[in-house]
């Protein structure tokens, strides 16, 4: 195109100078003068038009034409792929503590339970769009335990609706419960190595999770209020304060077997959530939560869990890659354990007298996003329990402290140290020291605030 | 605090409650995930639309936070305009899942796909991320090419004329008005950058290879080592040797990005660091696409003249 340009331009810069040559009179230089600023005028204009049609054409170009080879190619690739993104998440974790028993310690499914190296969970997700009504998603959790043998457990498998009338939302299947913010998270979405001490006590090792059907609904106002309620199966282990196996270590007693009989024996746990944005860079995010269900302590014996929680991030308006960051997140939790009159698991002889077991505790944790990839965290954990007829190592106060610092290399990897100072009432004070590793492989980590 | 919070939520319930009344006008309501989508929503959609960026100008667009807010925009949109690239895949498709907005489903009148058109650079032939943080369908930043823009200012057109049929004159109306002055101010640019061409430049990021190719510069380095990969010291040493050896002598930053390691660059290969915000809004009073980009080739050719 410029070459052209040029060509003219000389073309008829030549021309004119040998017609000026061929005249000698005044008035005919005058003439030419005249002539040439025309047809520079003419040149000026003709060069803009061309500019234009360059432009043009480019855009067509780039608009579908000369590079479709190019488009397509990009489209197969990533065909692949497509209808379902597949993504494989590992934790690993190295340490030591002062109790050699380490899981009597490290209570969570998912915390690193022996001195030396663990890999607490490995976990294998699936989602996609199951047609223009459902997305679908699933995890699969591999996990070693103590002694180094690998579990399995369909974590969560569930469809999620997408186009209910009304701002409503229907989940189904087996899932993390929505109740407060972290126990729907998933391990390697957590900012320690383990689970926070009330978690574990109210839930058990794995969180509370069970099948069933969760309804929410997105309140029309014009901040962020989201009511729904869930409606569960109360038994399994992930049911631990309900018609779980294991409530012996809550109460001492034999369990007795419970069957469902009518809407009340199915476990029902409602929220509520609400966030504001109280600056463009401050956001509080706050929820009630609470948990109704039968427990197998005996044939009408109920448990009731209400617990809060709260959510506070600063984030830059010149963020970069999302630091730097400052958060606060606490939950408190309280739990009344009816339980019934039971026969003793280690003494037959012995009746424990029917009861009420009360237990609360919260935790605490601050995280600072000092700069790209680095944050560093301090975590405050509380439990406690009333005295009950049977001593549970399960229900005594513990406090916990725990400082940690985080190296994100990418959104795709992380380096975790973090010290635990331990205090079990009775069993005196513990000290741990975890190293965590992860990596991400496959689709995007999308992350939840 | 607490008092703050409460006026602020009786406020938004008093406008939720007028903002419902039968007197005023349905505007359509548009959503983009970042500012350079809105501006050019705006120019389309005037003063027939509401419109609401989900990204700050100044925050990078790949790691925006999707807060419980974003959500209830997103509830609320007739149009959502997105790039379509990947550049908000760490974020928008959570909040898609829970918006429960058949309005901007995939696929539906309401969501337009920016990316749609547009001829990709940096596609890549094998998707590894030893690579970096590549994007499968090739680099998201597109809109810094004026020629770009024009597409998108169609598409999104098209899309608002489905939308709204009765506004659809207006809308054409404005994207010939936005179409003419855009090619104006092309010839502009060109004109202005023409004296540089094939001028090398560095950047922070892989985000002005469109830029580059529009207006023939070269992009002969990055300060990241690899896409999402902060500098290493290394890595920066070759930079710097590079930036002697082909006589680079601006370094190009976002609001967003380390601008200290641009300038510790730049102090040792006698260059300038340049801020060039991408987003309008970035810049107090750079509102409009144009005048962002008038900005941008402005900034570029001084920085570019007054290299020794």
């Amino acid at each position: 195109m410029r070459t052209l340009l040029v060509a003219v331009t000389v073309a008829l810069a030549t021309s004119t100078a040998a017609a000026a040559q061929a005249r000698d009179s005044a008035a005919a230089a005058r003439a030419d003068s005249i002539r040439l600023v025309r047809e520079r005028q003419l040149i000026d204009s003709l060069a803009k038009v061309i500019r234009s049609l360059e432009g043009r054409v480019d855009s067509l170009v780039r608009a579908g034409g000369a590079p479709a080879a190019q488009v397509p190619q990009a489209q197969t690739a990533r065909a692949a792929g497509a209808y379902m993104n597949i993504g494989f998440d590992l934790l690993s974790d190295a340490g030591w503590s002062t109790e050699s028993d380490v899981s009597s310690l490290q209570r969570g499914d998912h915390d690193p339970v022996v001195r030396g190296f663990t890999i607490p969970n490995a976990e294998i997700s699936l989602d996609g769009a199951v047609d223009p009504y459902f997305r679908g998603f699933a995890n699969i959790v591999y996990k070693l335990g103590p002694t180094g043998q690998t579990g399995v457990e369909l974590e969560e498998a569930y469809f999620l609706t997408t186009s209910l009338p009304g701002n409503l939302q229907v989940r189904g299947g087996q899932f993390f419960t929505e109740f407060g913010r972290q126990n729907p998270q998933h391990p390697h979405a957590w900012s320690f190595v383990d689970q926070p001490l009330v978690l574990n006590r109210m839930f058990g090792p794995d969180g509370l999770r069970s099948q069933g059907a969760r309804l929410s609904w997105l309140v029309p106002t014009s901040w962020y209020t989201e009511a729904m309620v869930s409606v569960l199966n109360s038994t399994g282990g992930a049911a631990f304060s309900f018609r779980s196996d294991e409530s012996a270590e809550i109460h001492g007693g034999e369990p007795v077997t419970r069957p469902v009989r009518r809407l009340e024996d199915l476990l029902i746990v409602p929220r509520l959530s609400t966030s504001v944005d109280l600056t463009a860079t401050q956001t509080l995010l706050v929820g009630v939560s609470a948990a109704f269900g039968p427990n197998n302590s005996g044939p009408d014996a109920r448990t009731q869990i209400y617990g809060a929680d709260l959510y506070w991030k600063w984030k830059s308006a010149r963020a970069s890659a999302g630091f730097p960051f400052v958060s606060w997140q606490a939950e408190a939790l309280f739990r009344r354990y009816d339980a019934a009159q039971r026969v003793s698991v280690t003494d037959s002889t012995v009746t424990l007298p029917a009861e009420r077991l009360t237990d609360r505790g919260m935790y605490g944790q601050l995280l600072w996003g000092i700069k790209p990839r680095v944050v560093a965290g301090l975590r405050g954990d509380f439990v406690s329990g009333n005295t009950g007829a049977f001593a549970s190592e399960l229900r005594a106060d513990r406090y916990r402290l725990s400082p940690n610092l985080t190296w994100y290399p990418t959104e795709f990897s992380k380096v975790r140290l973090q010290y635990n100072y331990d205090n079990r009432k009775g069993l005196g004070i513990d000290h741990s020291l975890w190293l965590q590793f992860e990596f991400i492989l496959g689709a995007h980590a999308a992350h939840k605030f | 605090m607490q008092t703050i919070v409460i006026l602020r939520m009786a406020a938004a319930a008093l406008i939720t409650v007028s903002g419902s009344g039968p007197t005023v006008a349905k505007k359509l309501n548009v959503v983009a995930t970042t500012p350079d989508f809105a501006a050019l929503a705006r120019e389309i959609g005037g003063d027939a639309i509401d419109v609401t960026a989900l990204a700050k100008p100044t925050e990078d667009p790949h790691f925006v936070d999707p807060k419980p807010s974003l959500l209830v925009t997103l509830n609320r949109a007739d149009v959502l305009i997105e790039g379509g690239a990947e550049l908000e895949l760490g974020w928008l498709p959570p909040l898609l899942d829970n918006a429960r907005n058949e309005r901007i489903a995939a696929g539906s009148p309401g969501r337009v796909v920016a990316s749609q058109g547009i001829r990709m650079l940096e596609v890549p032939t094998t998707f590894d991320r030893s690579k970096g943080d590549i994007h499968a369908l090739g680099n998201p930043h597109f809109m810094i090419d004026p020629l770009n823009a024009k597409i998108i200012a169609a598409n999104i057109a098209d899309h608002f004329a489905q939308v709204d049929p009765e506004a659809a004159p207006i809308f054409k109306a404005n994207l010939e008005r936005f179409d003419a002055t855009v090619d104006q101010k092309l010839a502009e640019w060109q004109r202005q950058l023409a004296p540089y061409r094939g001028s090398t430049l560095v950047t922070y990021h892989k985000d002005f290879v469109y830029f580059a190719e529009r207006f023939n510069l070269e992009i002969v380095e990055t300060l990241e080592p690899k896409p999402g990969i902060a500098p290493s010291p290394a890595h920066l040493v070759q930079v710097i040797s590079t930036m002697q050896a082909r006589k680079a002598r601006v370094i190009l930053v976002q609001p967003y990005q380390n601008r200290r390691t641009a300038a510790t660059v730049a102090r040792q290969t006698n260059a300038v660091v340049l801020d060039m915000p991408q987003q309008p809004g970035a810049i107090k009073n750079i509102t409009t696409y144009i005048e962002l980009m008038d900005y941008l080739v402005q900034t570029l050719a001084t920085g570019l003249e007054a290299k020794p």
